[in-house]
């Protein structure tokens, strides 16, 4: 089968690989750039575990091509600490609100929050909601998610 | 739960595009978000030899005014119309349907044209598209059509669009501006950003003795394709509304639509779900018609 070439920006470095046509982008970057924090469930756009961001937004990586990706800038949930592992002030938030159970959710949940508290620093409760719709949690810690965002944005819980 | 192979052709023109389009019609898929197709072909329902991703062709993604309706290219995606103040202000009723689109993550890249194209008859924008009397521009190598959603959706994700043509615009009417005009958007979803189980548009224009000079309704997801309701359109003609009116309206809906029951909900539950959103609709868009009147009076 023929292999594309891409090239692409992951989380701040530069990365090319000769790749399948058909490979997902959610396994590009977990098979072949071991980079496993982006999870996969449904497969086919439904709960939100493998939300990444592309140019700055919000994407699902099962609902793309890793082909589709060549030449653009992505950012998975690895970005997000800092090289000693400090946690940003989002993840410090769900940390301190217990918005994690399994955890399984979590990389979308924060990818999806990444560029939702960038494009609104003050949200109000419903705008948090919906920010979050397209994301499932199993364990249903919606609340808590709820609380961490709030937390983040500086707003009274 | 993978795409089965395919070869892969990244056009970067619309010429280019018909060119392969009409080299590999026997076995090939047009692709861009793939919002819709990607599921698809993940479960592999489509599993076609060539795959033409159109995404590149910058040519198709813009939002203008031309002579009487708002243009948008096939590969503009929904997020762009969401935050267009061109559209905010000239066609009101789209902005309002599309939020009810997915999630962001999928309007983010999700397009236009691939909406219209996929055919869906309970997604919003053929809804709007037919509620406004919209227009589709369809190019093949040898020529451009322009046609409506009243020939252009067939059934069921199937629409009149064959092998060698691709959706190149998308025409939304300019709405009347002004005041006494009014709409409405109103969905019915199990849970937000889900499918509807039953959409439905009004677009009102009251004259100055606050009669309906001229009403646009549409429904969706309770019919193989979008649907206007033309009886009720000129029952409303000429009348102030009453309840016994959109009584009568809301029957007349149930009636001459033809829905599907599933697990989400039966064929009879969506039969009279309609009426009650078309008859929600109507009311809200003369709400806001007659605020209208009061910010400008």
């Amino acid at each position: 089968m023929d292999k594309v070439n891409i090239s692409l920006n992951v989380n701040g470095e530069k990365v090319e690989r000769d790749i399948e046509p058909r490979l997902l982008l959610t396994d590009f970057l977990r098979e072949e750039l071991f980079l496993t924090g982006t999870h996969v469930g449904c497969e086919h756009g439904v709960c939100g575990a493998c939300t990444i961001l592309l140019n700055g937004e919000a994407v699902r990586g099962c609902l793309m091509l890793a082909v589709q990706a060549d030449g653009a800038t992505i950012e998975t949930v690895e970005s997000l600490a800092g090289e000693d592992g400090q946690l940003n002030p989002l993840q410090q938030a769900f940390t301190d609100c217990h918005s994690l159970q399994c955890g399984f959710c979590t990389p979308g949940f924060l990818m999806t929050l990444t560029q939702f508290t960038k494009e609104n620093p003050n949200p109000t409760e419903e705008e948090i909601r919906e920010a979050i719709s397209g994301n499932l949690c199993r364990c249903t810690g919606y609340a808590n998610i709820v609380k961490a965002v709030k937390q983040v944005t500086h707003q009274t819980v | 739960m993978k795409p089965s192979k395919f070869k892969y052709l990244k056009p970067s023109s619309v010429n280019e595009a018909l060119t392969y389009l009409e080299e590999y019609a026997d076995d090939c898929k047009i692709i861009s978000g793939g919002q819709s197709l990607i599921p698809v072909l993940n479960m592999r329902l489509s599993t076609p030899e060539f795959l033409i991703d159109v995404s590149g062709i910058k040519e198709l993604n813009y939002i203008r005014e031309e002579d009487g309706y708002i243009a948008i290219g096939a590969l503009t995606r929904h997020v762009e119309v969401e935050n267009s103040l061109l559209i905010k202000e000239k066609c009101p009723l789209l902005i309002d349907a599309i939020k009810w689109v997915g999630h962001k993550q999928i309007r983010n890249r999700g397009t236009i044209g691939g909406s219209i194209a996929h055919g869906d008859p309970s997604a919003e924008l053929p809804c709007v598209l037919t509620t406004l009397r919209g227009e589709i521009v369809i190019a093949s190598v040898d020529e451009e059509e322009v046609v409506g959603p009243e020939d252009f959706f067939l059934t069921y994700l199937l629409t009149s669009l064959q092998t060698n043509q691709l959706v190149k615009e998308i025409r939304f009417p300019i709405m009347t501006q002004g005041e006494r005009v009014g709409h409405s958007f109103v969905e019915v979803a199990r849970r937000h950003g889900d499918f509807g189980l039953a959409i439905a548009a009004a677009v009102i224009e009251l004259d100055n003795q606050g009669l309906i000079q001229k009403a646009q309704l549409a429904v969706g997801g309770v019919n193989p394709v979008p649907l206007i309701i033309e009886e009720a359109e000129e029952l409303l003609i000429g009348k102030k509304v009453t309840e016994a009116l959109l009584k009568e309206i809301a029957e007349l809906t149930s009636e001459c639509v033809d829905p599907e029951g599933d697990l989400h909900g039966s064929a009879d539950y969506r039969r009279e779900l309609i009426g009650t959103l078309l008859k929600r609709a109507i009311e809200e868009a003369i709400a806001r018609a007659w605020e209208g009147e009061e910010k400008v009076g």
